[in-house]
């Protein structure tokens, strides 16, 4: 079967768009997170990337310890998702505890200081627990083992981007639901307008503040068990990640959470189809890019409203 | 005013009059061989750090516009130098632009004793490559902060923050793009130009250029940009002017630390400018006290002697560092030299009565 340029190049397209999605679903995850907190206490969480990272470890730990206990089916792989998001989000509440919570009323560039800080040690204390060796999660089960479609027989498609796809969409429904119909949801939402105003109306703020790092956590780690899932684990996985995933926030508008998840989409088709189409050196570039330009033309991120200063 | 002036005077003279003091000593130290090698090269990048925190304060500590993006204008320097050094100079050299100063028998002049021959042997060989170098990486480097600043300043906080991030990385990924910079294994076999003697004159030379902005009319304008940009507005300060101002002449001083880098180390490779290299210098910053010369060159040794020692134990270094880290901006959020704060507890708050201050 012979096809005209035309064709191969949709089909191309086509392949690099389904690629993009799929790491754009595990940017948007992890952008949840960024957007989240920086929507109630005004932080860039740059320990974020590492806490995806962080997931991914957890994830490899928990998957060879459900391994062993003859789970049905793929139970043991949710099992592990569910473990690691729920450690994760107490590696979450401990960071804003320890390293956040006593610089709430200092200059906002300390609790920076103090985020890349603990972005560090997250960072080198896995490499010196971990070893810079990499790790595989090993055999999967047969739902989520990854092989390759032949759909239409000249179209290839794998199964660990339909499945990375699905997982970040289900999970970010998830989220929203949360947000919008529990109370908890609405405190935070309301926390996040105002905090002053939401402590009047008798919301624990502190405890809102941990349940966001909590969430946005969790949802990392999820991401990087999904990482995890299909490539190896190293310690500084988490860098790049988080810078891109902080990026996807900016572009959606930050603080806005249907803007990280359209972020994270577009930041990853765009990625996917430049190193795809173009050059794979510069996918690195083209998130910096993306971020420049739209700081320059619409520093509030495409869902944002601009807003002026008030004198 | 005059006075005051006066002061000043006298007090850069002794400011000045310590700091040769000090270059002496060292210098001395080394010739005795107090030293050995590895602290030799942690007594020059101290003072290479000490010109790349002075540099940034200016910019995040004066100004208020928070930077992240140094390292890329310390690897527009350190490029500079690379290329000058290696591809450029063995042919001036030849063809007699640039005096070569290599293999000459040294004389000390003015009848002086050999004893201070090693002063001169520190300046001489590859001296002037070493200061076109340090001009060119200063300039090219000011000329970028200039083109970055002009549109990225009119953001603000934490967006400045993440574009001057973005930026600072994208220098670092075209030089890692270029196979005439020698890509991703960057350019090694620079000649170590740089001596102890060098880094600290350039270092003593930029603390006094940025102290004396900073005590400037510019500088004033400076500090009420940092203050409130919108006030300082509304008295007529172009605001923009005064932000890229600074952003220039900290990417000149950033630029010229690059350069001191690459003639120290012998090598410039993409990995080195990276982003932990810009949080090490806003660490030393911050530790350091923003908006304070001392407190940066404070929190320049800091950072320097910590990973010097840290250095001892690789595998642990970075978690030492990073635990160091939190706990200092923890317990102390303004920085290491808050004399001013310290005093402050003895001085009366604006707005009570000054009980303790005598009749006048």
């Amino acid at each position: 079967m012979t096809l005209s340029g035309l064709q191969s190049f949709g089909i191309q397209f086509g392949q690099y768009l389904i690629y993009g999605l799929s790491i754009g679903a595990i940017y948007a995850l992890i952008a949840l997170g960024y957007t989240m907190v920086y929507g109630i206490v005004k932080l860039i969480n740059f320990a974020h990337g590492d806490v995806y990272m962080a997931g991914a470890y957890l994830g490899f730990f928990f998957i060879n310890f459900y391994r062993n206990m003859n789970l049905p089916g793929a139970w043991y792989w949710f099992a592990a998702l569910a473990s690691a998001m729920a450690a994760s989000a107490l590696l979450g509440i401990v960071i804003e505890r320890v390293a956040y919570k006593p610089l709430r009323m200092a200059p906002r560039i300390t609790a920076l200081i103090s985020a890349i800080g603990v972005s560090l040690f997250l960072e080198y204390g896995m490499m010196f627990w971990q070893t810079a060796q990499q790790k595989y999660y090993g055999d999967l089960p047969p739902l989520i083992k990854d092989t390759t479609y032949f759909p239409f027989n000249i179209f290839m498609v794998q199964k660990q981007h339909i499945i990375v796809f699905v997982v970040a969409v289900v999970l970010m429904i998830g989220l929203y639901a949360i947000v919008q119909y529990t109370r908890a949801g609405k405190a935070m939402r309301a926390v996040s307008h105002d905090r002053e105003a939401a402590l009047l109306m008798g919301i624990n703020v502190n405890t809102i503040i941990s349940a966001t790092f909590a969430l946005g956590s969790a949802l990392a780690a999820a991401a990087g068990v999904l990482f995890g899932s299909f490539y190896p684990l190293k310690p500084l996985l988490g860098f790049m990640p988080g810078i891109k995933a902080f990026v996807a926030a900016v572009l959606g508008g930050i603080g806005i959470i249907p803007g990280a998840m359209l972020g994270g989409l577009i930041l990853g088709v765009a990625e996917s189809l430049v190193s795809g189409f173009l050059s794979s050196t510069l996918r690195d570039v083209v998130a910096f890019a993306i971020l420049i330009i739209i700081l320059l033309v619409r520093p509030t991120g495409i869902l944002g409203k601009p807003s002026g200063e008030k004198v | 005013m005059m006075k005051t002036n006066a002061l000043f005077k006298r007090r850069w003279f002794v400011a000045l009059l310590r700091s040769f003091i000090l270059l002496i000593v060292l210098e001395l130290l080394i010739m005795f061989n107090f030293f050995n090698g590895f602290w030799v090269l942690t007594i020059m990048s101290l003072f290479t750090n000490i010109i790349l925190a002075t540099s940034l304060n200016l910019i995040n500590g004066f100004t208020g516009q928070f930077s992240l993006g140094h390292a890329g204008f310390m690897a527009v320097g350190g490029y500079t130098a690379a290329v000058l050094a290696l591809n450029f100079a063995p042919s001036l050299i030849k063809a007699g632009i640039i005096p070569s100063l290599h293999n000459v028998t040294l004389k000390m002049p003015w009848g002086l004793p050999d004893m201070f021959l090693p002063f001169a042997k520190a300046i001489a060989p590859g001296g002037i490559v070493l200061l076109f170098s340090l001009l060119l990486g200063g300039i090219l480097a000011a000329l970028m902060g200039f083109l970055i600043g002009l549109p990225t300043l009119r953001l603000r906080g934490d967006y400045l923050a993440i574009a001057t991030l973005g930026f600072g990385e994208i220098i670092r990924l075209t030089f890692l793009n270029i196979n005439y910079l020698g890509s991703a294994s960057g350019m090694p076999g620079i000649p170590q130009y740089a001596t102890v003697m060098s880094c600290v004159v350039v270092a003593i030379i930029t603390v006094y250029a940025i102290s004396n902005v900073v005590r400037s009319t510019h500088g004033r304008a400076m500090l009420a940009v940092r203050e409130d940009e919108t006030a300082a507005q509304t008295v007529g300060i172009n605001t923009t002017r005064y932000k890229v101002t600074a952003f220039t002449i900290g990417a000149f001083f950033a630029g010229v630390a690059g350069a001191l880098y690459a003639h120290t180390f012998y090598l410039v490779n993409p990995s080195i400018f990276s982003l932990l290299k810009s949080i090490d210098v806003l660490v030393m910053v911050v530790l350091g006290g923003q908006g304070s010369i001392g407190g940066s060159i404070a929190g320049a040794v800091l950072v320097t002697i910590l990973n010097a020692f840290l250095s001892n134990f690789p595998e642990i270094r970075m978690i030492v560092y990073s635990v160091v880290l939190v706990m200092m901006i923890i317990f102390m959020p303004h920085g290491l030299l808050t004399v001013r704060d310290l005093f402050a507890r003895f001085r009366p708050k604006a707005g009570e009565p000054d009980n303790a201050a005598p009749d006048r």
